[in-house]
């Protein structure tokens, strides 16, 4: 590629809490058969951020292998996660470990609501935010696809508004564009789809909504080949990208020739 | 004296600190973190803070996790 050409199609990518990541891909790290297969996927996917539990440390085999060991913490930026939280004080209490573990501050919230949708918590998603931003963290939240609780996100100071595409774990893709669109559009701080992507045109679609990024994980480790999945979702959220700067062509109700019909035979 | 350590009662030295339990346990300090007692032990402080008969501990570390499970 020239130089000129590859200015024209240079992505900056985007800046959150003051860092910036050239990967809009960001990936979780459950799921996988095993550590290599995970630190395969993820390297695959050229995500530059992905999303880590806390748990307790299993103390009957404390010299079993450890995710530090295979995903380098110096190489990703770990976001520790407040998965499995269903209200304000555990996943406070969760960051609060995961800070001292890490030994940074950018977190991702979720708190849920219940075991059968994972849909997020807004009252008690609202309480933690407003504690762990005092509390100097930099939150980045899971939330409804709600554009007025997105807006109220931002205006408490969180770094980062990450609505659902559908639930958790579900596959179903971008269930209500509209509103994602919508809560781009109101925000300043980047919004980032999270769950809900089955497949690579998911993601696609997501990033031509005008989204700054994606997160996933079960589509990438619960696909048949998560190695090949995550090399998809990484060419799917450039070519969404792309295609959403490019600007798409209008929709026409009417074929519309390609080829002059002026000189025809 | 005994403790409770992720939920399950054990019994440690008197004496005992945040940073000899660990080594104790084979866990390498630098990996994990500890709350006593709900409060937070600063990693830094690990070989200061004593531990007390009825501490209630808990030792976590980063696991693959991710968007939700």
């Amino acid at each position: 590629m020239t130089d000129t050409l590859s200015d024209m199609l240079h992505d900056d990518g985007f800046e959150v809490a003051g860092r910036r990541f050239t990967s809009r891909l960001l990936v979780g790290t459950g799921k996988y058969k095993d550590f290599e297969e995970t630190k395969l996927a993820i390297e695959a996917s050229g995500a530059e951020i992905v999303t880590v539990a806390v748990r307790r440390v299993n103390l009957s085999d404390p010299s079993q292998p450890m995710l530090v060991d295979y995903v380098d913490p110096k190489v990703y930026t770990y976001l520790p996660n407040t998965a499995g939280c269903f209200d304000a004080d555990s996943a406070v209490r969760t960051l609060r470990l995961a800070r001292e573990a890490g030994g940074w501050d950018l977190v991702k919230l979720e708190v849920l609501g219940d075991q059968k949708t994972l849909y997020p918590n807004i009252t008690e998603t609202l309480l933690a935010a407003e504690l762990l931003v005092k509390d100097g963290f930099k939150v980045m939240v899971y939330t409804n696809d709600d554009p007025i609780v997105a807006k109220r996100l931002e205006d408490m100071g969180c770094v980062a508004v990450m609505p659902l595409g559908s639930l958790i774990g579900s596959g179903l893709g971008i269930q209500n564009p509209v509103n994602i669109r919508l809560i781009k559009e109101s925000l300043s701080v980047p919004v980032l789809v999270d769950a809900g992507v089955g497949t690579a045109s998911d993601a696609a679609i997501a990033m031509e909504l005008g989204c700054d990024g994606v997160l996933m994980n079960t589509a990438i480790a619960q696909a048949k080949d998560p190695i090949r999945m995550a090399r998809a979702m990484k060419l799917a959220i450039e070519a969404g990208r792309l295609s959403y700067q490019a600007g798409r062509m209008p929709k026409k109700l009417y074929a519309d020739p390609s080829s002059p019909l002026s000189g025809l035979i | 004296m005994k403790i409770t350590l992720n939920g399950e009662s054990r019994t440690v030295d008197d004496g005992s600190t945040v940073n000899s339990l660990l080594l104790g346990l084979g866990l390498d300090p630098r990996k994990v973190a500890v709350e006593r007692n709900r409060e937070i032990v600063p990693k830094s402080q690990y070989a200061e803070v004593a531990l007390a008969e009825g501490d209630v501990l808990e030792i976590v570390h980063f696991i693959g996790g991710g968007s939700h499970d």
